[in-house]
């Protein structure tokens, strides 16, 4: 990045203010301060609220992709879940030979295991991604009707392609020794797994905080969110940055797939597919398109999930449209709408 | 005269069904400035659009430094060096003002000496440097606009509109910036109802009607021919200042 800026802002009259948008971003712990009377148990809240978060960090992990694939290529993609389920298949792959470093007694063979499981499915989600891009959805640009059909053909046949390399039953995996049972804090309960998901989600959305706001690549994904055409017109080939945005998306599936598989254990081709609604969900909530909104909005979904199942079970299979509905009524754009030409 | 820097011959644009261009000739001469004119709806924003690919013309030929682009690609377009600013100017409001500039300047870092040149036309960028650009006021974006398009060197500048809804005191600081813009040699093709400004900065004058090209000359022929200004604008220069 240049650095012009130094020394350009000379005059002495007072700046305007940026508008900064923060208050969604209080919603997050007003809400959990808001269920901790519900919930009662201190302990009991900060194991729901960990809970939350991790699973939080998976949809966001899950969801991501697609919010930034439909802000900068106007893509709807029912496709996206075959990533994530894809991802989740391909631990199979380092699984085989390494099953025996999920039981050793070594936390590095362990932690090795799991950066493996997600590098293989990175990449071969990343590699699936390009070629989906290619021959699925390249030829339906400006069409969502056809978008819509063509990208759920994908997915079917993506399905079936997973059942016939992989069987149709469901596979056991093996979650990894050092990251089985919990941290015990007194009396609070809070699962290993989940804590790492909980730093992966972080890591990842830092990165794409980074990647966004302080390189070259970042700003050219901003600007052609709001205005692709204008990025074209300054001289920049958007199809190339399309092609790499929808393959680091279709890889953050996949990494969102093995966090959802390990955190399940069992593989099965429909999982992607099972999520799909919720990461429909919170990049509605989030406003399409932004990344910072689906991060928000995953975090918000999972923990009123989990705070409702607890003080409420009969009402948490709608506490997500709950969420969208009451989300939508303050924004209708979402949490944080994107400007759009 | 030499070769004209831009020309369109036999230019024919569809929009879907509808056929917006019926075949515009012109061609812009290097190193001036040339109004387009016309009432709205004439075809000045698909004229723009089309010599910057953003429309592909359905038939005749665009010839830019002596180059075919009638089938270039927008970004190629772009990179033989024309600066483009629409009518909706279409700057990334989510972007500070520094990175719209950052980012209109493809090739590197914008040079300290053409930085401050574009911040001594349009002062008031400076004071929003590190803002987002949706914070901008109007005659802002439309500076800003703009400025992104002469962030780096241009052969072409296509610039549509920019007075559009801008106070009378910021018309005139905006007729300022083009003269200091035309004084440095650029070559700029400026779509202007505004017809005070227009006789101001023009060199050229071109005339569009319902997608055909219906006029074009000397600006000052123009300026000083009230019958020729009645039959093609409907309008008087001492009505409109
Ligand atoms: N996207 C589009 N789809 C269909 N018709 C269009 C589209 N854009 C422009 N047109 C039509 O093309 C014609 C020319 O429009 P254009 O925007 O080029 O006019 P203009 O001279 O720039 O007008 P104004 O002064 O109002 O900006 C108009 O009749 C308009 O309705
Ligand atoms: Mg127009």
């Amino acid at each position: 990045m240049t650095e012009m800026a130094a020394g350009t802002t000379t005059s002495s009259e007072p700046l305007p203010r940026a508008k900064t948008d923060l208050l969604p971003l209080l919603i997050v712990p007003a809400l959990a301060l808001l269920a901790l009377p519900f919930v009662g148990s201190g302990s009991t809240w900060v194991t729901l609220t960990v809970a939350g978060l991790a699973m939080g960090m998976m949809i966001f992990l899950m969801a991501s992709g697609l919010t930034l694939v439909f802000g900068l290529m106007d893509i709807i993609n029912f496709g996206h879940g075959v990533f994530i389920s894809l991802g989740a298949y391909a631990t199979l792959i380092i699984l085989g030979p390494l099953a025996g470093w999920a039981q050793a007694d070594s936390v590095w063979l362990n932690l090795g295991l799991l950066a493996l499981c997600i590098l293989a499915a990175m990449g071969v989600t990343g590699i699936v991604g390009a070629v989906f891009e290619r021959i699925i959805v390249r030829p339906v640009y400006g069409s969502h009707l056809k978008q819509i059909l063509v990208t759920m053909g994908g997915l079917i046949v993506a399905e079936q392609a997973i059942h016939a390399i992989w069987g149709a039953s469901p596979i056991p995996i093996p979650l990894p020794e050092t990251l089985r049972g919990a941290f015990i804090i007194g009396d609070v309960i809070m699962e290993r797994y989940r804590v790492v998901a909980v730093g992966i989600g972080l890591i990842v959305f830092i990165g794409m905080q980074l990647l966004l706001n302080r390189t070259r690549i970042g700003l050219l994904i901003r600007a052609g969110v709001e205005n692709p055409e204008m990025v074209e017109a300054l001289g920049y080939r958007i199809r190339r940055l399309f092609v790499s945005v929808f393959v680091a998306g279709s890889a953050l599936a996949g990494l969102g797939g093995v966090m959802w598989a390990f955190y399940r254990q069992t593989l099965t081709a429909g999982m992607g597919m099972e999520v799909m609604v919720l990461v429909f969900i919170v990049i509605i909530i989030g406003g399409l398109g932004s990344v910072g909104g689906c991060f928000v909005g995953s975090i918000l979904v999972a923990l009123v999930a989990n705070y409702v199942g607890f003080i409420e079970p009969k009402l948490a299979l709608i506490s997500n449209i709950l969420v969208m509905a009451l989300v939508l009524i303050w924004r209708p754009q979402g949490l944080f709408p994107v400007a759009r030409r | 005269m030499a070769e004209p820097l831009l020309q369109l011959s036999g230019v024919h644009t569809h929009i879907g069904p509808y056929h917006i261009l019926h075949g515009v000739d012109f061609s812009i001469p290097a190193s001036q400035l040339t109004v387009l004119l016309g009432r709205n709806g004439a075809g000045k924003t698909t004229t723009l659009r089309t010599i910057m690919g953003l429309w592909q013309a359905s038939s005749g030929m665009i010839r830019f430094d002596g180059r075919d682009i009638t089938k270039t690609s927008t970004p190629d377009i772009a990179r033989a060096g024309i600066g483009y600013v629409p009518e909706s100017m279409a700057i990334f409001t989510d972007l500070t003002v520094r990175e719209n500039i950052v980012l209109a300047a493809r090739s590197g870092p914008v040079e300290p000496a053409r930085l401050d040149w574009m911040l001594g036309l349009f002062p008031a960028l400076k004071r929003f440097w590190n803002l987002p650009a949706g914070n901008l006021s109007g005659g802002q974006k439309q500076m800003l606009a703009i400025a992104r398009a002469i962030a780096e060197p241009r052969r072409l500048l296509l610039i549509d509109e920019p007075t559009k809804g801008l106070a009378p005191v910021m018309v005139r600081s905006m007729i300022e910036a083009f003269k200091a813009l035309k004084a440095s040699g650029e070559t700029i093709l400026l779509v202007e109802q505004n017809f005070y400004a227009a006789s101001a900065l023009g060199d050229n004058v071109i005339v569009m009607d319902d997608g055909r090209i219906v006029h074009s000359g000397a600006m000052r022929e123009m300026v000083e021919d009230k019958t020729l200004q009645q039959r093609l604008l409907g309008l008087s220069l001492d009505a409109h200042q």
